[in-house]
């Protein structure tokens, strides 16, 4: 069982998210499983990250150096990155959308350091999902009012409110499905790749891990944050 | 030999499967284009090739997206096995 944390050391196809101890709550039965452990590992290492770089900062220097340099790249290159989509709105959601960014990127790639990604679990998606329409949502009645929000579900005519009702719920099912389908693609195939080629499969895989898990989870990591970027921008300024 | 009702449907899954993962071509198709068009357009002006490419490679992560739903019917289909009992 703790074998199963470890995606790519054994010689089995093991792609699947195993559960490790088991409680009951109200009757159900619910379980602790490596999607947990995998999150737990993810979160150590970016608040220890987080409380180094917050450090680091504090006392800055005038001429940056080494580590801090790092921090002013990273927040720099996101804040822009918020910036070229939202315009003036960027300010409030900087600090959630590079978040975010941040989370997903880390366990996005995480699958280089012999974790099952956490982003291959449909509960972890769905959630960064549901908060997405959440802010979208918050967001619409907050700047359009409710008399806005009508007006746009009743968009040609009132006859079409049910299939506009539809199409924003369709939102948050579509963001997280596709980041989830893209990060389990590369874990099957991968887990493929070690599992029936064996010993075959020692070096090589490499170039399959950069694929896979470096530039597929950096791209669905920018195409999520711009999506919810894009949905909230759409939901504040509206007409 | 004996085929039980539960083979029969392991069966027909892994072909569902397999017929379900066609739904690939689609994206296929439409991030070709997509490409082909951003290919195109820095053609005509490279000091634009940042916007270009990262509208691009947006509009390619929503068009594969029906492709990814063929992907997940054919994982549910082998992995999970909903039909049979």
């Amino acid at each position: 069982m703790n074998n199963a944390i470890l995606m790519a050391s054994g010689a089995d196809i093991d792609i699947m998210v195993h559960g490790l101890i088991s409680y009951n709550v109200f009757g159900q039965t619910c379980w602790i499983t490596t999607t947990h452990v995998c999150l737990l590992i993810l979160m150590i290492v970016l608040i220890g990250f987080f409380i180094l770089a917050n450090r680091k900062i504090k006392k800055a220097s005038e001429v940056p150096d080494g580590f801090q340099n790092v921090i002013e790249l990273i927040v720099e290159m996101l804040d822009n990155m918020v910036k070229g989509v939202m315009g003036a709105n960027s300010v409030k959601f900087a600090n959630y959308i590079s978040t975010v960014f941040i989370f997903i990127l880390m366990s996005n790639i995480s699958g280089v350091l012999g974790l099952r990604p956490p982003t291959a679990d449909y509960g972890v998606t769905f959630a960064l999902g549901v908060m997405t329409f959440c802010l979208i949502q918050f967001n619409k009645f907050k700047y359009q009012h409710i008399s806005g929000v009508l007006k746009g579900l009743c968009d040609p005519w009132p006859i079409w409110a049910p299939i506009n009702i539809i199409s924003d719920i369709a939102v948050p099912i579509s963001l997280s499905l596709r980041l989830f389908a893209n990060i389990l693609s590369g874990t099957i195939i991968m887990a493929l790749v070690y599992g029936l080629l064996g010993w075959i499969a020692t070096f090589w895989p490499s170039v399959l891990h950069v694929y896979f898990d470096l530039f597929s989870g950096a791209i669905q990591t920018y195409v999520f944050c711009m999506l919810t970027m894009t949905y909230i921008n759409q939901a504040i300024d509206s007409e | 030999m004996n085929i039980s009702g539960n083979d029969l449907i392991l069966a027909c899954s892994a072909i569902g499967a397999g017929l379900a993962v066609i739904a690939g071509i689609g994206p296929g198709v439409g991030q070709g284009i997509a490409a082909g068009y951003a290919a195109n357009a820095v053609g005509r002006n490279p000091g634009a090739k940042s916007d270009i490419t990262s509208t691009m490679l947006l509009g390619q992560a929503v068009a594969e997206t029906t492709g990814l739903y063929g992907l997940l019917v054919a994982i549910l289909l082998l992995f999970v096995k909903p039909l049979t009992w």
